[in-house]
């Protein structure tokens, strides 16, 4: 088999952070291409690069493609080339219709006026091709994620595709609906169009994949034939780092459970029939720190909001706990009441308001410790920012300082003071270190330590497992919403998170 | 603290008069507009724009534009519009004359009822945008014609009048001189000069709170210089109103709201949640605030004021017409852009309204005066609208 597509030594920086550093990747004409790694191994990364995303020239490194050098300026030269990317996110445009979505941009036209019989004609060859049975003006935003990513799939056939890159494909579908669209590229394939998958299921690579290529902190670990894959091996590749010693010592003392969470069942928002969150449960103690992982779309966050106030999803179901009482955390006001907090992965559009300063966004979700009567004091107020100034050490000329002037860090601890100052029992914090440099994350992890010290319950959410094993008391592994174990701290490792991730992917399965 | 205080005191004033740019430049031009008029006016008609007469001519023709100013900030800072507010003008006056008018109540009984009218009507409004999430433009667009339709409907077509002398003394009526001297109007004198000293023991006073507690407090020069512009202006208005007629009721009615307004936004915990809820709807709602309730409320405020604006008009051209308060939105929401309110909601103080509203009416009474066109006129205020937004854009770019 000839080689279509080798990149060599790429390279990408961003400011403070080398997201790629000397990637190599050769894929063969007609093979489906796996490729593993953890969030933020810099899959994606890579792959813009191969789509154009990142121009040419803002790289280190060569991409070459059936035998010579790609340059690419920009997304269009590489689909120009056959090389198109399916992002998980789709890029549909809901309102318009099937024939219009899958030539838009590339329409049916002559002198700009469009050919309507033609492009319907062309749209229902299409769609034979990618087996979906549905008349062409059908509004694309009335058909379910499976079908919509098979008219992504059509898209890319309509633009003469020959290299497809998927990006997830089946995060966000059904069992059958997987299956659907696994088939559909090893007919692709049949028909010599030449592949990548990301994906972090096993079952599905094993199934659709020739060979695999694993990345892990922005580099090339291996490259196996599918003779080669196995579990252990992949497992293996993906998480095997130095683990250093970035974590504050903590003299841990668990006391009596403080909040215990059971039979909880959440519904997607918006699409009808979605189970997110499926009969998860767990405790937290008094001074405990209690790590959630999981990989991207576990239902972690949607877990942890849909129990704060359920800010997410609907026909929430199932108990919480405080302290041995059923409590009702149907609002955000009543879940702060309980004793919660949640600080989100989102600061910036979800805990901060930007353009107000320090001093306000720390008293904000508890104004009546500031004030009397509904009357607020600017005193009490100035003097409540300057003492979390101090005991978080936020770096800032003055509390008046507006918060979309600080670094992630700073921000960070101010979303911090914001809920210690409304005084909770259990803060669950969701990605607390994401964005933040390593030294800004050591102190986050002290202040971690400080709140379990004071007998306060810590919930951590993260995405970093070294983080996960150097913080928590216990871990809790979450996967396709459901809660898949459950570790001590003497029995974790990655090894271990990431088979109970992989081995209970298999959809059929209950934990 | 101590290290902070002298950090931040170490900016020049420069510093401090750029980071108060906004409010110390609005106060500024309005000083500025109003003396270019007063030349520009004797230069070319040969009248004084600053006499008694015309003062309390400015402040009659304006009130209603303040007043419903005071309830927009609020529905703009929470991040909305309101669009019926001229045609909610022109229904409750047309309420207030059929009552009165036809039906004959008395004015302690229409007042209250008329509120009441409009409360009912910003909640009908504000129940839509903050339970449906219907986009406030549309509801109150739809909410402009169906409240100028029953205006129409409510009068037949015709003009209602007269009212009764007591109903007409809400627009027209003066406070009368306890003092028995009448002119100059020693009420007046006594009030104003009470509310000057009353802005001046504020202003020290938060002065020394501040400092008590570390906050670094504008240079004293700049508040020196801001508060005796202030006061004269003030104590030169309260002498030009006594020696005519005296206080005007609206011109009392105007202060107390303004303080009262000013207080909410500034020191209550529900002024503040608007302004949270404004800046980021999604922090503010995740930080147990709620943020649907504080929208509908806006809105009944808002219904309430336009009511009170609504019996103001009417009382003062004592009659109620079908066009009254056609246009009426347009100078109240210009009112509060110009006055410094941001376009995405969660910023604006009650003090730049107020003073943006009386630049729009200054301009309006001066161009008047010196028998500029209404073409014209329109022209001048779109221009000074984009101008005032153009550099709150241009100083946030910066």
């Amino acid at each position: 088999m000839a080689t279509l597509l080798e990149m060599r030594g790429i390279s990408k920086v961003f400011p403070g952070v080398r997201a790629l550093d000397h990637v190599n990747l050769t894929v063969e004409a007609g093979e489906i291409h796996a490729i593993c790694g953890e969030n933020g191994a810099g899959k994606s990364t890579l792959m813009k690069v191969l789509s154009g995303v990142y121009a040419h020239g803002s790289y280190e490194g060569d991409i070459f493609y059936d035998g010579a050098l790609l340059a690419n300026r920009g997304i269009r030269d590489s689909e120009a080339k056959g090389i198109i990317i399916i992002h998980q996110e789709l890029a549909l445009v809901p309102l318009l219709s099937i024939a219009e979505n899958l030539f838009l941009g590339n329409e049916v036209a002559a002198k700009g006026i469009i050919n309507w019989p033609k492009a319907f004609q062309k749209t229902e060859t299409l769609l034979k091709k990618v087996g979906l049975n549905e008349p062409p003006t059908t509004q694309v935003g009335k058909l379910g994620v499976g079908k919509q990513q098979l008219i992504e799939i059509a898209k890319a056939l309509a633009k003469d595709v020959r290299l497809l890159i998927l990006d997830e494909p089946t995060a966000a579908l059904q069992e059958n609906d997987s299956q659907k669209l696994l088939d559909l590229m090893l007919e692709l394939k049949a028909q010599g169009v030449t592949q990548i998958i990301i994906s972090h299921k096993l079952n599905e690579i094993g199934r659709v994949a020739d060979r695999i290529t694993i990345i892990r902190d922005g580099a090339t670990v291996s490259t196996l034939a599918k003779s080669e894959i196995s579990e252990e091996r992949i497992i293996r590749d993906m998480v095997g780092r130095d683990m250093a010693n970035r974590y504050p010592d903590r003299d841990s003392r668990p006391g009596e459970v403080l909040m215990e969470v059971s039979g909880w069942n959440v519904w997607h928002p918006e699409q009808q029939g979605r189970q997110m969150i499926r009969d998860a449960g767990f405790t937290v103690r008094k001074g405990e720190i209690v790590g959630i992982a999981g990989l991207m779309g576990a239902g972690r966050t949607e877990l942890a909001m849909s129990i704060f106030g359920h800010a997410y999803g609907r026909d929430i179901s199932g108990t919480v706990k405080m302290g041995g009482k059923v409590v009702d955390t149907s609002s955000v006001t009543k879940a702060i009441a309980a004793g919660l907090a949640y600080v989100t992965e989102d600061r910036k559009h979800l805990g901060l308001v930007l353009d107000e300063p320090i001093v306000k966004n720390i008293t904000l979700a508890n104004l009546a410790g500031v004030a009397t009567r509904g009357v607020l004091s600017r005193g009490r107020e100035q003097q409540v920012a300057e003492e979390y100034r101090r005991a978080m050490s936020i770096r800032t000329p003055s509390v008046f300082q507006k918060v979309v002037n600080l670094s992630g860090g700073n921000q960070q601890k101010v979303v911090l003071s914001k809920w210690l100052f409304a005084d909770p029992q259990v803060l669950i914090l969701d990605e607390p270190t994401r964005g933040i440099d390593v030294g800004a994350k050591f102190e986050i992890y002290t202040i971690m330590n400080e709140l379990a010290a004071q007998g306060r319950g810590v919930v951590m959410i993260s995405s970093e497992m070294p983080e996960l094993l150097g913080m928590c008391d216990r871990i809790y592994v979450m996967n396709e919403g459901r809660i898949v174990g459950e570790l001590s701290r003497a029995e974790a490792s990655q090894e271990r998170i990431m088979s109970l991730i992989l081995k209970n992917d298999g959809k059929a399965e209950v934990a | 603290m101590a290290e902070q205080t002298a950090g931040a005191g170490g900016k020049g004033i420069g510093a401090h008069l750029g980071g108060h740019l906004r409010e110390n430049g609005m106060i500024l031009a309005l000083v500025a507009i109003v003396i270019f008029f007063t030349v520009m006016v004797r230069v070319t008609q040969g009248v004084d724009f600053l006499s008694a007469q015309n003062i309390t001519n400015l402040f009659l023709q304006n009130s209603y534009v303040i007043i419903m100013a005071l309830g927009m900030l609020l529905v703009i800072v929470a991040g909305h519009i309101d669009l019926s507010v001229g045609s909610v003008v022109g229904f409750t006056g047309a309420v207030a004359a059929v009552l009165t008018v036809n039906m004959g109540w008395p004015v302690w009984a229409v007042v209250p009822t008329c509120l009441f009218v409009g409360l009912c009507i910003g909640a009908a409004q504000g129940y839509w945008v903050a339970y449906w999430r219907i986009p406030s433009f549309i509801v109150t667009l739809a909410g402009m014609l169906v409240f100028r339709g029953l205006t129409l409907w409510l009068l037949n077509g015709q003009n209602v009048g007269p009212f009764p002398r007591s109903f007409q003394s809400l627009s027209t009526g003066f406070i009368p001189d306890a003092f028995g001297v009448d002119r100059p109007n020693m009420t007046a004198l006594a009030l104003v000069a009470l509310a000057a000293v009353a802005i001046l023991w504020l202003g020290l006073r938060a002065r020394a709170r501040d400092q008590q507690f570390g906050i670094t407090p504008e240079p004293m020069i700049v508040f020196t210089i801001r508060n005796f512009v202030i006061t004269a202006a003030l104590l030169f208005v309260g002498y030009k109103l006594a020696s005519f007629r005296g206080l005007p009721n609206v011109v009392v009615v105007l202060s107390v709201l303004t303080v009262l307004y000013a207080f909410f936004t500034e020191s209550t915990t529900t002024g503040r949640r608007i302004y949270a809820l404004g800046g980021n709807e999604k922090a503010a709602r995740l930080s147990g605030i709620n943020t649907d309730r504080l929208v509908f409320l806006t809105f009944c405020n808002m219904g309430v004021l336009a009511a009170l604006a609504g019996m103001i008009v009417a009382a003062r051209l004592n009659s109620s017409t079908p066009k009254a308060g056609v246009g009426f939105e347009l100078d109240v929401i210009a009112a509060v852009f110009i006055g410094g309110a941001s376009m995405t909601g969660g910023s604006g103080k009650i003090i730049g309204v107020v003073v943006g509203a009386l630049i729009m009416g200054v301009m309006n009474n001066g161009m008047s005066i010196m028998g500029i066109g209404i073409d014209y006129q329109q022209v001048i205020k779109g221009l000074v609208l984009l101008a005032a937004v153009i550099f709150d854009v241009y100083n946030k770019n910066k």
